[in-house]
């Protein structure tokens, strides 16, 4: 399991089926690390995520041609797009790749269909025009051809920013932040969009981001980045269940980690939490911490370590904080909080369960199931 | 005082003449130029700067100066020209290249700070979509650039028209060929001929305040184009 996680190289999925295949290998070097990546996209949508300013932008540019690494192979079908070693260089216009910039960048002094017939510049006026208006009902914004970017919002931009890349045919789709630009309410109708356009779109997709759910919702397949470097790649369930490294716990969102010793096959130490954790799978290698997300955690109804209690431990509430649905409980393991407010775990409940044992007495009893802990080397 | 005798307006259309056509030549050099000066950064591009704006900041005088050794019987451009049978000093030609390469510095400044405010995303965007680097400058950079570009032509204009020291030099005062307004009036006065001397100061004053507001209301009062407000 854990050999699909981590950069695989050239281990390319080819075969009938797959209309189009992406493979990258680059490295960059940027003023505070060199952008060193390997991967290879079929059709499935694959996510980028990565925090601000790990290299996912520029990873993109350098596929797209708008910047060119130091060293680096870049394959596209049968097409080879770069290979420094052997002096190839494909310019962007002749790479085929559409990209959606982060602020859409629709030419402003062109109307939407202007815009969207961009690409079609050698093709019939009649077949030219027919193509611009199949590609707005396409991404649901036919309604918007005579009009200029200026006078659309942030969604209808998006939705013929889209359509403009798409009307180019391109073999490759890469997708630079495409929902940070607008609203939360627009976000969900633009995200059905994206998922629409990803199902119909027969090449591979790239889509960056740094938001962990949009990564998670749109991306069957992740690659996350850190300070250029790829930290995992693979399928999401994979890497979101089972992190393999810290680094990437963190980076998908895992609030709870703690330094961790093997005790015995099963059972580990978590040395910052003051408890040993009985794990599901028997340790396969070395051990530097053990971790579970903050909405895994479970509280037992009483502390009664029988057969099936494993893993129970009593806790005190440290201090809360709401969203409208859910809350988050910060709590101290073993003993009542100090004034120093300091907590053990993070635990993410639904407010209705929440309700149920609100009133209790404390300390409640947490329950960290070996189901969903998780270890990771040092 | 002068004798009353009909108007010689040669001056006129002499200074329009070379106005029009120096301003053409220096729309497409100094497009030109700030086209290639947007996609070579670096140290040594300071040169070229340095030489583009150098005819603003040197006396007229000294431009007509460096030109009458370029293009006369011994200079370089001259003996290519002697070669092919023909000379521009003292001829209408030399008012056009003194008014040109006076206006140039006005344009290539204006055009290359219109082109670099151009949001470089539009650009990349083309690109990927196809374009060559030619319709990327065609169709995207110079329109979005075009009203910095059009106050360049205008502010080309006026100082081409306003054009004095070069042109005497490199075209002398040939009436009817090479006199323009500004050469017009500078021999009126000599000539104590006042009464022409204050007609062309007027003719001066209406064009360069009809081009200078005109040139506000297209830039400010229209807006920088329709479109340009995001």
């Amino acid at each position: 399991m854990a050999s699909t996680i981590g950069p695989t190289r050239g281990g390319l999925r080819a075969g009938p089926g797959v209309d189009m295949a992406l493979e990258v290998h680059i490295e960059k070097k940027l003023a505070e690390f060199t952008l060193d990546v390997s991967f290879a996209a079929d059709n499935e949508p694959l996510g980028i995520l990565g925090p601000s300013g790990a290299g996912k932008t520029m990873l993109l540019r350098c596929i797209a041609g708008l910047d060119d690494p130091n060293r680096g192979r870049i394959i596209l079908g049968n097409h080879t797009l770069l290979d420094t070693d052997n002096g190839v260089r494909v310019p962007a216009r002749k790479r085929r790749i559409g990209m959606l910039f982060q602020h859409y960048a629709l030419f402003p002094h062109q109307s939407v269909r202007d815009n969207v017939g961009f690409s079609l510049g050698r093709l019939p006026r009649a077949a030219r025009e027919q193509r611009v208006r199949a590609t707005l009902a396409q991404v649901h914004a036919a309604d918007l051809e005579p009009r200029y970017p200026r006078h659309l919002s942030g969604g209808e931009q998006q939705r013929v920013a889209l359509a403009r890349a798409l009307a180019s045919e391109p073999e490759a789709l890469l997708l630079d932040e495409p929902l940070s630009a607008l609203d939360t309410h627009l976000r969900s109708q633009m995200e059905a969009q994206l998922r629409e356009t990803f199902l119909a779109y027969r090449g591979p997709t790239l889509l960056v981001t740094h938001n962990i759910e949009e990564a998670y919702r749109l991306g069957a397949r992740l690659l996350v980045l850190s300070r250029g470097h790829v930290a995992a790649f693979g399928p999401r369930e994979e890497i979101f269940r089972r992190p393999p490294s810290v680094e990437v716990a963190l980076l998908t969102g895992c609030k709870n980690i703690s330094r961790a010793r093997a005790v015995s096959e099963s059972l580990v130490e978590a040395i910052d939490w003051g408890c040993r954790l009985r794990l599901r799978q028997a340790l396969s290698g070395p051990v530097g911490h053990v971790g579970i997300r903050a909405h895994h955690i479970d509280f037992a109804e009483s502390f009664d370590p029988g057969p099936g209690e494993e893993n129970v431990f009593p806790c005190w509430l440290a201090s809360s904080s709401e969203t409208p649905f859910r809350i988050t409980l910060y709590l101290r393991l073993h003993k009542p909080p100090d004034e120093s407010g300091n907590y053990d775990l993070q635990a993410e409940v639904f407010k209705e369960k929440w309700e149920r044992f609100r009133d209790r007495p404390l300390p409640w009893h947490v329950r960290l199931s070996p189901e969903w802990l998780f270890v990771m080397p040092s | 005082m002068a004798p009353l005798e009909a108007t010689d307006w040669s001056p006129l259309w002499i200074s329009l003449k070379t106005s029009v056509t120096a301003t053409l030549i220096t729309l497409v050099a100094g497009l030109a130029a700030a086209a290639w000066r947007e996609r070579h950064k670096g140290p040594s591009v300071a040169l070229v700067d340095g030489i583009c704006l150098l005819p603003m900041v040197l006396p007229p005088t000294v431009v007509g100066f460096f030109l009458l050794l370029l293009f006369g019987r011994s200079g370089p451009l001259g003996r290519l020209l002697l070669q092919m049978g023909t000379t521009v000093i003292f001829s209408w030609p030399a008012t056009v290249i003194a008014a040109a390469v006076v206006a140039f510095p006005l344009m290539y400044l204006s055009a290359r700070a219109a082109l670099e405010q151009v949001d470089s995303h539009f650009l990349e965007a083309a690109r990927t979509l196809g374009a060559s680097e030619w319709r990327v400058f065609g169709q995207i950079a110079l329109p979005l650039a075009w009203p910095g570009v059009l106050a360049g032509t205008i502010l080309s204009f006026a100082r081409a028209l306003g054009e004095f020291g070069a042109t005497l030099m490199l075209a002398g005062n040939i009436p009817g060929r090479t006199a323009t307004i500004p050469i017009a009036i500078y021999f009126a006065v000599e000539a104590d001929d006042l009464r022409s001397a204050f007609a062309w100061c007027g003719a001066d004053v209406v064009i360069s305040l009809a081009l200078l507001s005109g040139l506000y209301y297209w830039t400010h009062a229209r807006g920088p184009a329709r479109w340009a407000r995001r």
